[in-house]
């Protein structure tokens, strides 16, 4: 948040589509292969040679604009004409004016929706590499073309300017992700080149309703990198507001090590992609059946797993800690252990803060509801059964046998109640502090008073008999 | 015919030419300039017919969803391909310097 200012950002996400095959053409469609090897007549736009529409691909689209709410429309292909080494052919096919999915929507676990504009199809550009000049365009010495990636199948998912702040384009990007995956449209991985992210940003007078000039900043390979980027753009357009100065509209590239945006080097012409029909290629016109049979294959996506989560725990949307669980796919072994009858609170606790190590999504959901039983029964403090349910990943024992091993047992409340006037004793100044202060104050201080009778205690006794037994005495 | 047309300027050629990376003559922008009117002037019969009632079409064929399964085929032989480009460097096709990103 800048003060005074707002920041508006939209979207435009490329994610690469699950197929084994390319776009217009049976070569292969995988990652990591030798350079200039999945490669066909078609790929490398050799005379005679005529792009086919993969179905899958197809399908995959129809399944993110279910997946979306967009309408599903009649379509047709166009030829993007430019002249840059990364497609053989001088140009690319992409859908222009008559896309497959419009108007669509994306909740966030905020509860949100940002509008979709469009996902639309399109075939990918080969790995251009840029040898000397610090790996960057300008100042290269040379380029090197790998065309493995020339046509394989893309959908381009472009938001309204919905958004508002970096942390909202990253939970944007996130839930896209979510879906994706989910829908098996696309394995989603960033890391890859899978889904790469353009960012228009732009800002304006909080309060105001006219949108700013806006930059388009490419080259964001990481939610990091987009957070990064956007909280930069933002600065530095406010910037040349507060100075008089003017937003110049532009394409920018996000330097990931001096963590500015830099305006690069403009082509000589402006835009002028020359778009027209592709003639190799007939309209695609979805029928209702086909659609239909997509629409009941869909999984359950997270929006609904986040509300199901949370009907099931008693809590209220948005809740940090479904959304993690949701986010992380843990969601059926946390529903399941609620349904076994273990405290909803408790396994929210465990499955978002305990289980995300590696093979915690393993650990069968009847685990952990004896765990819970062991801990809401008061047999174990939630610091014990933190340390058993640890050790539950590491063996096959069950808790009632690690907690016994441990010597976990509930302590004596006679024993309790001795440690706990203990520090009281010991901290007079504390105690008086306890009793006299505020809600707050006793806040702060029943945290100081557990802490001490744990440590008096080897960790032994329990958080929340502690916590009521220090409100008995300063109430007595 | 003159180099002047009303329905193309001389230097939207140019523009034009520039876009497709062509380097064209003064004689050359004067002989495309004259062609291109005519072409245009065709299309101009074209649009004057009347067609309300009749739907646009991108293409001349009633077929619709050519499909193909997502089956891979045949690659080409690499070596071949790259034997066959002006340069190549670590397997890749090496060309110049590129001015400007990717669209």
């Amino acid at each position: 948040m800048i003060e005074g200012w707002e920041t508006v950002i939209g979207l435009e996400v490329h994610a690469e589509l699950a197929t084994a095959t390319k776009m217009f053409s049976g070569a292969p469609n995988r990652f990591g292969s030798e350079p200039n090897t999945d490669i066909d007549a078609v790929t490398l736009g050799l005379p005679g040679s005529l792009p086919v529409l993969n179905e899958k691909a197809v399908e995959l689209a129809i399944r993110l604009g279910v997946a979306l709410g967009c309408e599903i429309r009649p379509s047709i292909f166009a030829r993007k004409n430019y002249f840059y080494p990364d497609m053989p052919k001088d140009f690319q096919i992409s859908q222009y004016d008559q896309p497959i999915n419009v108007d669509g929507f994306l909740e966030l676990p905020s509860g949100k929706r940002v509008g979709i504009e469009r996902a639309h199809l399109e075939e990918d550009t080969g790995k251009s590499t840029h040898v000397g000049g610090a790996g960057r365009i300008t100042g290269a010495d040379h380029s090197l073309v790998d065309y493995n990636r020339a046509g394989v199948p893309l959908l381009e998912i472009v938001s309204r300017p919905d958004l508002r702040s970096a942390e909202e384009a990253r939970q944007y990007v996130a839930e896209l992700r979510a879906v994706l995956v989910a829908t098996g449209v696309s394995d989603g991985k960033m890391e890859e080149g899978s889904m790469r992210v353009d960012a228009n940003v732009s800002v304006r007078p909080a309060g105001s309703d006219t949108l700013g000039t806006r930059c388009e900043i490419k080259n964001l390979n990481s939610l990091r990198s987009l957070g990064r980027a956007v909280e930069y753009e933002a600065l530095r357009q406010v910037d040349l507001l507060d100075g008089g100065e003017r937003v110049r509209q532009e394409t920018r590239h996000w330097g990931e090590a001096d963590g500015r945006t830099h305006a690069m080097r403009s082509k000589e012409e402006a835009e002028d992609y020359r778009y027209f029909p592709e003639p190799d290629l007939v309209p695609l016109a979805p029928d209702d059946e086909w659609v239909g049979r997509i629409r009941a294959s869909m999984p359950v996506l997270p929006a609904e797993r986040r509300a199901r989560l949370a009907a099931a725990a008693g809590v209220s949307l948005p809740h940090e800690g479904v959304a993690v669980i949701v986010g992380r796919g843990q969601d059926s072994q946390a529903l399941a252990a609620m349904e076994g009858g273990a405290d909803p609170a408790r396994v929210l606790v465990h499955v978002e803060q305990n289980l995300a190590v590696e093979g915690g999504a393993a650990l069968e959901p009847g685990r952990l509801v004896a765990l819970i039983d062991l801990e809401t029964s008061g047999a174990l403090t939630a610091t014990q059964a933190k340390a058993v349910l640890a050790e539950m990943l590491a063996t096959d024992a069950g808790a009632a046998e690690i907690a016994a091993a441990r010597g976990y047992e509930a302590m004596d409340p006679n024993a309790l109640a001795a440690a706990l006037d203990g520090v009281i004793a010991a901290h007079p100044e504390e105690w008086e502090g306890f009793r006299t202060g505020d809600d707050k104050a006793k806040g702060k201080l029943t945290g100081f008073f557990v802490g001490q009778v744990m440590r008096a205690t080897q960790g032994k006794a329990d958080g929340r008999a502690v916590t009521a037994l220090l409100r008995d005495r300063a109430a007595g | 015919m003159s180099a002047m047309s009303d329905r193309i300027s001389r230097s939207e050629v140019a523009h034009v030419a520039r876009l497709a990376r062509l380097e064209l003559t003064e004689d050359e922008l004067d002989t495309f300039t004259d062609q291109l009117a005519a072409v245009l002037d065709h299309a101009a019969d074209v649009e004057a017919l009347d067609v309300a009632g009749v739907a646009p079409m991108t293409h001349p064929y009633p077929l619709r969803n050519v499909l193909r399964p997502d089956i891979p085929t045949a690659t080409v032989d690499p070596d071949e391909v790259l034997a066959a480009a002006p340069a190549v460097e670590d397997r890749r096709f090496r060309v110049p310097p590129i001015l400007g990103e990717a669209p």
